[in-house]
């Protein structure tokens, strides 16, 4: 295409050395912005939302949010599942991508995967609030337990634990061998005792050794092929916690597609929702271009279909089973109590992206920043249409009733966020938000020499 | 060789670009030297050839890793619902293995991941906080935009004059010697 030759992954008139400066400058050289000062001063103040909803659930239990029988799972559920999706698309960036050498990605994987790491910490504290009894969470894993007792190996709950932990802890060691040559730059850059001693430490002693360098995009290589099939697994199996149920809207075969391309929706409206405002904010128009957002919203845009795709089949499988229950489920979800939430998803994550297909709006950054905000809040209505209006009027009317969240549910959502936020200010500040040595192999031309 | 202990680590060439630096590589190995490294602020293809470095037992770490992983996650879930507290639930089969798939791909996974991030950084020698080139000042810029080529003393055919000579011929922007 014309378009994809037009606009490049990296301005032109770059060297090493100013690549290097550029995004290092970030963190080592720049005072603090009284922007971030501010911006994280606010996203500090709404975690404290989060905060006090944990020690006000440890003092009084679950009975704090507005969940009972039959919607035994509330907000806790809906931002778990949401959270964990956003994660998603931070690891298909950063390793999909990568396998398929789309060099474009190389600009905004970083922050991507620092996205990917705290959507997960904030997904993993939702069921450990949501259990009750938080401090008995390791009852989950496979310990030495004087009754010999052990998790039940056939529950989805149980694969969860395994795999959210499992894509935790590989989001997180893949984000930090990405960061060691990094961390390498920083040290030799710092003025100060501190940074120099601090990035020292965590940069390991790399000195871009060319067999380090071997081994290293050996390893890298090979973590990118590993998350590949795990990020596909983790989604697959949170949405089997809902498949593996018999409640109508739960019970179906194309949840784990449906439920993966959903994530990867909702992943990248979150990676637009932050890149488009990080690069004016910092100045990194020349790194990520209006190509990467090209990109970027495409892949929501095809991603976003697969997911429209899904709610033409949930319906179509409530036709066609025959299944009366079924079929009042996909009335109820669309003319229930609950339709509103039903047709703003609709609305959201179908109808409003289809301004996709036009190049202009993908090139009109604000519309595209407003557009991957709204994404974000259908993916968040889908979950919550999927968790309370499925469990909300099952199989007998006498056991039907409703849902309604209490302000606790409020403050743990949006603390989430706060937390989500000011680990991203955190990393913002003190790691560069773009890998610089991949970012050198993008330099090309007589400007390589400085 | 001698038998005391060399008075330096080696000599180090710094060059301007990636292709000069390859160039350089091959003619050092050429020109007989074995215990030589190079170094990059990023991967260079070819370098680790040039240097003599071929291949790297790191995926075989992985293959383990990623072997142990799985196979102990299968086993735990076997041993577990078949020999150490079984329960009839239902009357199903009590090694009802396909239940125990997903747990067991995830710590395959998890084995694999954890194998090739210690191995690679096992294998490098990582952490390493001293390393005599971070003696020479100018090597700060190996992580910025500089390419440096090291000869070690340990290299049989080192010799401190004959040694430097050669490195000035490869066109470099300077040579230094590195303290141990």
């Amino acid at each position: 295409m014309p378009d994809e030759r037009q606009t490049p992954v990296i301005e032109p008139g770059y060297t090493y050395a100013s690549v290097t400066e550029k995004i290092s400058s970030i963190v080592l050289r720049r005072k603090t912005p009284r922007g971030w000062i501010v911006g994280f001063a606010l996203s500090f103040l709404l975690m404290n939302a989060l905060l006090a909803t944990i020690y006000l659930l440890l003092v009084r239990g679950v009975g704090i949010w507005g969940i009972n029988i039959p919607v035994a799972w509330g907000f806790a559920i809906v931002n778990f599942v949401w959270w964990i999706g956003i994660g998603h698309a931070g690891t298909l960036i950063s390793a999909i991508l990568l396998l398929l050498r789309q060099e474009w990605r190389t600009s905004i994987n970083r922050f991507a995967e620092a996205m990917t790491l705290f959507a997960v910490a904030c997904a993993g504290l939702f069921p450990l609030m949501h259990l009750g009894r938080p401090w008995v969470f390791y009852w989950l894993f496979p310990y030495p337990d004087t009754m010999r007792l052990w998790p039940q190996w056939r529950s989805p709950l149980v694969w969860d634990v395994f795999a959210v932990s499992t894509y935790a802890t590989v989001s997180a060691i893949f984000w930090f061998v990405g960061l060691i040559p990094d961390l390498a730059t920083l040290r030799d850059r710092a003025k100060g005792l501190l940074p120099r001693v601090v990035y020292g430490m965590l940069a390991l002693g790399w000195r871009g050794s060319a067999k380090h360098w071997a081994r290293y995009e050996t390893a890298y290589l090979l973590l990118a092929g590993l998350a590949t099939p795990l990020v596909v697994s983790v989604h697959s199996v949170v949405s089997l916690d809902f498949a593996v149920g018999i409640i109508p809207g739960w019970h179906t075969t194309i949840f784990p597609p449906y439920f993966v391309a959903g994530a990867i929706f909702s992943g990248f409206a979150m990676v637009l929702s932050l890149a488009i405002p990080i690069r004016k904010f910092y100045g990194l128009e020349d790194f990520i271009t209006l190509r990467h957002l090209d990109n970027m919203a495409k892949v929501m845009l095809a991603t976003g279909l697969m997911v429209g795709y899904g709610y033409v089949m949930e319906t179509f499988m409530a036709w066609y089973s025959a299944d009366p229950y079924e079929q009042f489920l996909a009335f109820n979800r669309a003319l229930g109590p609950y339709g509103w939430a039903y047709w703003m998803l609709i609305a959201c994550n179908v109808v409003i992206p289809q301004l996709l297909w036009s190049r202009r709006v993908r090139r009109n950054v604000p519309l595209l920043f407003v557009i991957s905000i709204i994404v974000n809040i259908g993916m968040w209505l889908e979950r919550f249409v999927i968790v309370v209006t499925s469990l909300h009027r099952d199989f007998l009317p006498s056991s039907w009733g409703m849902f309604y969240p209490t302000r606790w549910d409020f403050a743990a959502l949006f603390g989430s966020l706060g937390l989500f936020l000011s680990l991203l200010f955190l990393f913002i500040r003190f790691l560069p938000m773009i890998s610089i040595s991949e970012m050198r192999t993008l330099v090309t031309g007589e400007e390589k020499k400085s | 060789m001698k038998a005391e202990r060399p008075r330096l680590y080696g000599l180090v060439a710094e060059f301007s670009s990636a292709e000069t630096l390859v160039v350089a590589a091959n003619r050092t190995r050429e020109a007989g030297y074995r215990r030589i490294d190079a170094y990059s602020p990023f991967p260079v293809r070819g370098l680790a050839d040039a240097i003599g470095f071929h291949r790297s037992r790191l995926p075989l770490v992985v293959l383990l890793g990623g072997i142990l992983g799985g196979g102990g996650a299968f086993f735990m879930e076997w041993f577990s619902a078949t020999v150490h507290y079984p329960i009839n639930a239902g009357g199903r089969p009590l090694n009802s293995w396909p239940a125990f798939i997903p747990v067991t791909f995830e710590l395959t996974v998890l084995g694999a991941a954890l194998a090739a991030v210690l191995g690679m950084i096992v294998m490098n020698g990582l952490p390493m906080p001293y390393h005599p080139l971070f003696n020479v000042e100018r090597f700060g810029q190996a992580s910025r935009d500089r390419f440096f080529l090291c000869i070690e003393a340990r290299d049989p055919q080192f010799d401190g004059v004959a040694t430097k000579r050669f490195l000035e011929n490869l066109n470099p922007m300077g040579v230094y010697e590195v303290e141990p």
